[in-house]
């Protein structure tokens, strides 16, 4: 064992444990990469109706939250979305 | 009436056929009629773990297409009369089987024995409808690894789209030493994922690798491995077995350390 690993707080388990469960929530909600594609370009759509995008800084992607009914984690869609300009406000 | 037992993983090399060979030996240890089906057609394996790959003189292709009778396939085992292999077929593919096949074979060995536990093939192709569909108990075998373990959700997924009935799940392959320093998920990691209930907890033992050399199962032995797989063997049969292998890793942990853990 080396020094930095030493000092490394948490094991490589908890990494694991942590990509594991990410990767389960796409290949259970059955969402291709082509599906999320198709989203996200929906999303765009509809949203720059109303207010102007930063579409480079856009990020869609499905995680888990937890829940506030059930004690546990469902599912979510996580979209971050900044706005460069509010058409919407000023009109 | 027979139970019909698969023992299945999705990726390959988690320890599918060592865990049939053990569990069905063990079985029959403790008294029951057990026949190990192995149904990976064109990659025969279990004969060799089983040590009775000298013996072949049929196998379940033969079966299937009415080439002999069940009987004159089956091989019984070296150490116990109540033990029989029925062997896959190594020249031919897994399209030599339709799920409708297997499930009439299983079907007429109930009557004649306890368990009949099938070796799944790596995959979800065919080889892995035909094992499942004549099967009342999934065994899902995983290690505490990120491959095996996605591997295992989708087969669990599969499994429970196919309405079976019972799915217990397996974890081999844990090294109590790495899960201690937090560099391997534990079974509890894994089955909080996984959201199955678990059936055994199988330390990597290297006493698996001399007793597969030798082609003797080493359940009953007083291995850690083979201890494992003789209260999987009772879990199956229904007996409330404490999960025993890693407290007692634990144990000598802290004796060696001082260290007083609970749980």
């Amino acid at each position: 064992m080396g020094f930095s690993d030493f000092f490394r707080k948490k094991g490589t388990s908890s990494i694991a444990k942590d990509r594991l469960k990410l990767v389960l929530v796409s290949d259970r909600a059955g969402c291709s990469p082509e599906i999320m594609e198709q989203i996200k370009n929906d999303i765009i759509a509809v949203i720059s109706k109303y207010i102007e995008i930063d579409l480079d800084g856009l990020d869609i992607k499905i995680t888990q939250t937890e829940s506030e009914s059930n004690n546990g984690t469902v599912p979510a869609l996580f979209a971050n979305i900044p706005i460069k300009d509010l058409k919407a406000s000023k009109r | 009436m027979g139970e019909v037992i698969v023992v299945t993983s999705g990726k390959g090399g988690v320890g599918k056929t060592t865990t049939t060979a053990n569990v069905g030996t063990g079985l029959a240890m403790l008294g029951k009629k057990v026949v190990l089906i192995d149904t990976d057609i064109g990659l025969r394996n279990l004969d060799v773990v089983m040590g009775l790959e000298n013996r072949i003189v049929y196998n379940l292709v033969d079966v299937i297409e009415g080439a002999c009778r069940i009987r004159n396939a089956l091989i019984k085992d070296k150490r116990f009369p109540n033990l029989y292999l029925l062997p896959s077929a190594q020249t031919r593919d897994k399209n030599a089987v339709t799920p409708e096949q297997m499930k009439k074979l299983a079907d007429e060995l109930r009557d004649e024995f306890d368990y009949i536990i099938l070796d799944c093939p790596a995959g979800i192709e065919q080889g892995f409808k035909n094992a499942i569909a004549g099967a009342d108990r999934a065994l899902v075998v995983t290690t505490p690894e990120v491959s095996a373990v996605r591997d295992a959700d989708r087969i669990i997924g599969l499994l429970e789209a196919n309405e079976m009935k019972q799915v217990h799940l397996i974890v081999n392959r844990i090294r109590m030493d790495m899960v201690k320093r937090g560099d391997m998920m534990s079974s509890d990691d894994v089955c909080e994922i996984l959201a199955i209930d678990l059936i055994g907890i199988v330390p990597d033992d290297e006493n698996i690798v001399i007793s597969t050399n030798q082609g003797e199962p080493l359940v009953g032995s007083d291995s850690l491995a083979g201890r494992a797989f003789m209260n999987i063997c009772q879990r199956i049969m229904g007996e409330d077995v404490p999960f025993m292998e890693l407290d007692e890793k634990r144990s000598i942990f802290s004796r060696l350390f001082g260290k007083h853990k609970k749980n």
